[in-house]
């Protein structure tokens, strides 16, 4: 058996918070050599600035190089190019653009806005659930993560009835502390489960975003490609949204006057959104980069073929995007903040994101107007060795 | 204050729909960039600014007058 990798510091957190040290590299070095989970030498990149240089400029920071993983992997070439097969978040332009202006018209902000009534349906069907049964109750299972799951399961067209599979794989695949055969296997494991739903799709499509695929663009993708992209979408569109919703919530009960407003103040919604994505960055990084030229980065020279981490939490919180950079201030207003990365990767499902968040925040604390932790703080079940940052548990009463 | 939009390199992420929405929209075919109009009304340049500012594939600019 392989150790377990060590979480490098620059993916550590102190409960919602970065550790001190990865300040004192962005003030200080600004890029800097560190090691990644699995002992590979890499880049981090920490300011703003540099962040935003490295995600918009892919013909210097390829996604598409493999990264090197050694004895970790073996793999053959041919396995190596499935898994890579329609993962938007492995490929470069003109392969990534290809593919990704399939999906593109899905998440447009008007199209989103029509999931609003669906979306708020589902929020308050677990409200009802929660009230029904009384407090306490563990909003990780209750509310955040079947929220989305239920969303994405429903706009991809993956049976809902599946979700203690798929949940269950994708939680661990992304869990550092479990063994990376383990994970390796969970990935192909992965790809057997969507196999199947693409197969069921195919045989008829539905009125969802698998049967778009199949009907509209069925000549185009391959299988693989198929399965990778709707496997892609099926994992970045329940794990995320879950974390943020139940890391989001703890942060608004350690702050009461934040969270009075959010219920309190309609207007109030969206900024404090968008300020929680970037105060809690549950994405600590972006995919790693592979530099294909020598590049200059913050006054460093980084030759080409090395890997680059640019670090979102770190530019989240550089002061020279936000004054006070540490405080959770939900009436920041609108700023540019990295959460959902830059460049050609940004987020597709982010105007799904910020509808499911800003739905179901003020319709919990609305419902529960006295909610607060049932247990201290420090019991309060964090996941400090996950890709992406947030709750175990989130034991609540009201 | 005008604005211009390359579709050619817009990814729609929709953030800019989100901070000016009288200036800026989707289309349904692609979910690309449209935009409403060309000649931004000055009460709308720093939402506008901000968009610019903040698009991830840099598919706008302010062209000057």
């Amino acid at each position: 058996m392989t150790q377990t990798p060590a979480m490098p510091m620059h993916m550590q957190r102190t409960g919602f918070d970065p550790v001190a040290e990865l300040a004192r590299l962005r003030g200080d070095e600004g890029v800097a050599p560190v090691v990644t989970p699995f002992g590979l030498p890499a880049w981090l990149v920490t300011r703003a600035e540099d962040v935003r240089a490295v995600l918009s400029d892919p013909a210097r920071f390829s996604n598409a190089t493999d990264v090197p993983l050694g004895d970790l992997l073996e793999l053959s070439a041919e396995e190596m190019a499935r898994r890579r097969a329609g993962q938007l978040l492995g490929l470069d332009p003109p392969e990534h653009t290809r593919l990704r202006r399939m999906l593109t018209p899905e998440f447009t902000v008007r199209r989103i806005r029509r999931l609003a009534p669906r979306i708020e349906e589902i929020v308050d069907r677990h409200l009802d659930d929660l009230e029904r049964d009384g407090p306490p109750a563990d909003l990780v299972p209750r509310f955040a993560l079947p929220i989305p799951s239920l969303v994405i399961c429903e706009l991809l067209g993956v049976p809902y009835s599946e979700r203690d599979r798929f949940q269950r794989l994708t939680a661990r695949q992304l869990d550092l502390s479990v063994p990376i055969e383990e994970r390796l296997r969970l990935g192909l494991e992965s790809r057997a489960f969507m196999e199947e739903q693409v197969a069921r799709a195919r045989a008829e499509p539905g009125d969802d975003m698998l049967g778009m695929l199949i009907r509209e663009h069925g000549d185009e993708l391959t299988h693989d490609e198929l399965v990778g992209v709707s496997l892609l979408l099926l994992i970045a569109g329940h794990e995320t949204t879950a974390n943020m919703l139940g890391l989001g919530t703890l942060a608004l009960l350690c702050h009461p006057a934040q969270l009075a407003a959010v219920r309190d103040d309609p207007a109030a919604v969206e900024p404090a959104v968008e300020e929680l994505l970037r105060w809690l960055s549950i994405v600590p990084q972006g995919i790693l980069r592979t530099t294909t030229t020598e590049v200059t980065l913050g006054g460093r020279t980084i030759p080409a073929g090395a890997l680059v981490a640019a670090s979102l939490v770190a530019a989240n919180r550089d002061p020279a995007l936000v004054e006070d950079p540490d405080r959770l201030d939900i009436t920041r207003g609108a700023l540019g903040h990295l959460a959902f990365g830059h460049g050609v990767h940004h987020c597709l499902g982010a105007p799904l994101a910020r509808m499911e968040m800003t739905t179901a925040f003020p319709a919990l604390l609305r419902r529960f107007p006295r909610l607060t932790l049932a247990v201290p703080f420090e019991e309060v079940g964090f996941r400090p060795h996950h890709f992406i940052y947030g709750l175990r548990s989130l034991p609540v009463t009201w | 204050m005008r604005v211009a939009a390359d579709r050619e390199v817009c990814i729609g992420s929709g953030n800019c729909v989100y901070l000016a929405p009288t200036v800026f929209d989707q289309d349904d075919d692609e979910g690309l960039v449209v935009l409403l109009t060309a000649e931004v009304d000055p009460g709308d340049a720093g939402p506008v600014g901000d968009a610019v500012a903040r698009c991830p594939s840099g598919a706008l600019r302010v062209v000057p007058d």
